[in-house]
């Protein structure tokens, strides 16, 4: 699986979404899925996936879908 | 939109009295021309009295203070309140929610460290159930669970001791620190009698922090000290820590040091009025007032709460840590019955 799939599957499995609602416009709170709890459970699959443990100023900032490509690159996450 | 890089880029507890001045000088002139701006009834409220009026944080129950338009409001708290009483709301945009993150992880990561600890909640995930909920309750724990890891609740929805999930936990753990996190009566209520009566001792290391007051447990007999000892007794925790805070200042909460003091941060404030006239800068007992810089969306910077506290010093504490240091005593005589943190009223 490359990195941008298990990306992708960390937001669908956890967010109980379907792959054409990822993108853009997929932010923090813009679903009802993506609340708080849903948020600690998005950042788990993430670092589980990645095998990474986040700070906590990158776990707050993570607050859309392209931002989160972005702040995984500073874990040595790379996205083609 | 206010620039809040200078402030964040401070250690959170690293300014003496002079600059601190000079900084809540000037921050609290852009926050009041902010919310006047922003926020009408506020603007009313500074025409009358002046323009750094402490709010009763009473007024949040009775008067709609928001500083942002509706639709930008991305979660409402609520304070606490028997049944009964009106409840406090408090309009959150993403900006300040996500600062007051910030904060508290600034706060809390110089007492236990950057790194996120495995977290056992002392509480039931449900009360998460009803997700539009956004009690006190719900704040502390969401705050708390972005310093932690592998977050393990501790209690069921019965508030019962998960004896294996405990266990478990304690287990996977073992040696390592770890961070423990709930509300002062129900660690007591739920968690310390219940291990005590099962005559289970956990061996964990690590920190315990706790707040929502002491109403309860003064009500019982329970001292900040014999919490402490109970505590550490029956989990191997040596660093127990109370912090004060309140829905209204979510985020820069004052933390207790090694030295049982709590103490105010950059992001936060306090000073004593006297009771009688208000005034500020009162010496031994009073009112306690908090400031903090973080809220944007509501103007709730300068407060007025239905605490008594005292000032015990300033930049002095043999922690080493700045800023003001005080003790809260509980309740004013008079002032309404407030839940501890809204904390399961059936106790």
């Amino acid at each position: 699986m490359t990195n941008r799939e298990k990306y992708n599957q960390a937001f669908i499995e956890t967010l109980e979404i379907t792959a054409d609602q990822l993108g853009d416009d997929l932010t923090y709170q813009s679903i009802e899925a993506w609340d708080s709890v849903g948020h600690m459970q998005l950042v788990s699959a993430l670092e589980d996936a990645f095998d990474i443990m986040m700070d906590t100023d990158d776990i707050i900032d993570l607050s859309s879908y392209p931002l989160g490509i972005e702040i995984l690159k500073k874990y040595d996450v790379e996205f083609s | 939109m206010l620039d809040y890089s200078d402030v964040f880029a401070l250690e959170p507890f690293a300014l003496g009295a002079q600059d601190k001045n000079r900084l809540y000088g000037a921050w609290l002139d852009r926050l009041g021309a902010h919310h006047r701006h922003f926020c009408a009834p506020y603007a009313r409220l500074c025409a009358t009295l002046g323009n750094r009026p402490a709010l009763p944080v009473r007024l949040f129950k009775y008067v709609d203070l928001r500083s942002v338009a509706s639709h930008d409001v991305a979660r409402t708290m609520t304070s606490s309140g028997t049944s009964g009483q009106q409840v406090s709301r408090i309009y959150l945009d993403k900006d300040t929610s996500a600062r007051q993150s910030k904060a508290l992880t600034r706060i809390v990561s110089s007492f236990i460290g950057k790194k996120r600890l495995p977290l056992l909640i002392i509480d039931s995930s449900a009360v998460f159930k009803d997700r539009a909920m956004f009690s006190a309750r719900g704040a502390g724990i969401r705050g708390f669970s972005l310093l932690g890891r592998d977050t393990c609740y501790a209690l069921d929805a019965d508030m019962k001791v998960d004896m294996a999930a405990v266990l478990a936990f304690a287990k996977k753990y073992r040696g390592q620190p770890t961070l423990l996190f709930g509300f002062t009566f129900m660690i007591w209520q739920h968690f310390y009698l219940a291990l005590r009566q099962a005559d289970v001792k956990l061996d964990l290391q690590g920190f315990l922090i706790h707040g929502g007051g002491w109403k309860k447990l003064t009500n019982i007999a329970v001292s900040n000290s014999d919490f402490k000892q109970a505590l550490s007794a029956q989990t191997g925790i040596t660093h127990v820590f109370d912090y004060y805070g309140m829905v209204e200042q979510t985020g820069s909460i004052f933390m207790e040091c090694e030295q049982g003091h709590l103490h105010a941060s950059v992001f936060s404030d306090v000073d004593i009025l006297d009771p009688l006239t208000l005034e500020p800068g009162a010496t031994g007992r009073g009112c306690i007032c908090t400031t903090s810089l973080l809220p944007t969306s509501y103007p709730g910077h300068i407060l007025l709460t239905e605490d008594e506290g005292e000032i015990l010093g300033q930049d002095t504490c043999p922690c080493g840590r700045l800023g003001k240091y005080f003790k809260v005593y509980g309740r004013m005589p008079g002032a309404e019955i407030r839940g501890c943190s809204d904390t399961y009223v059936a106790g």
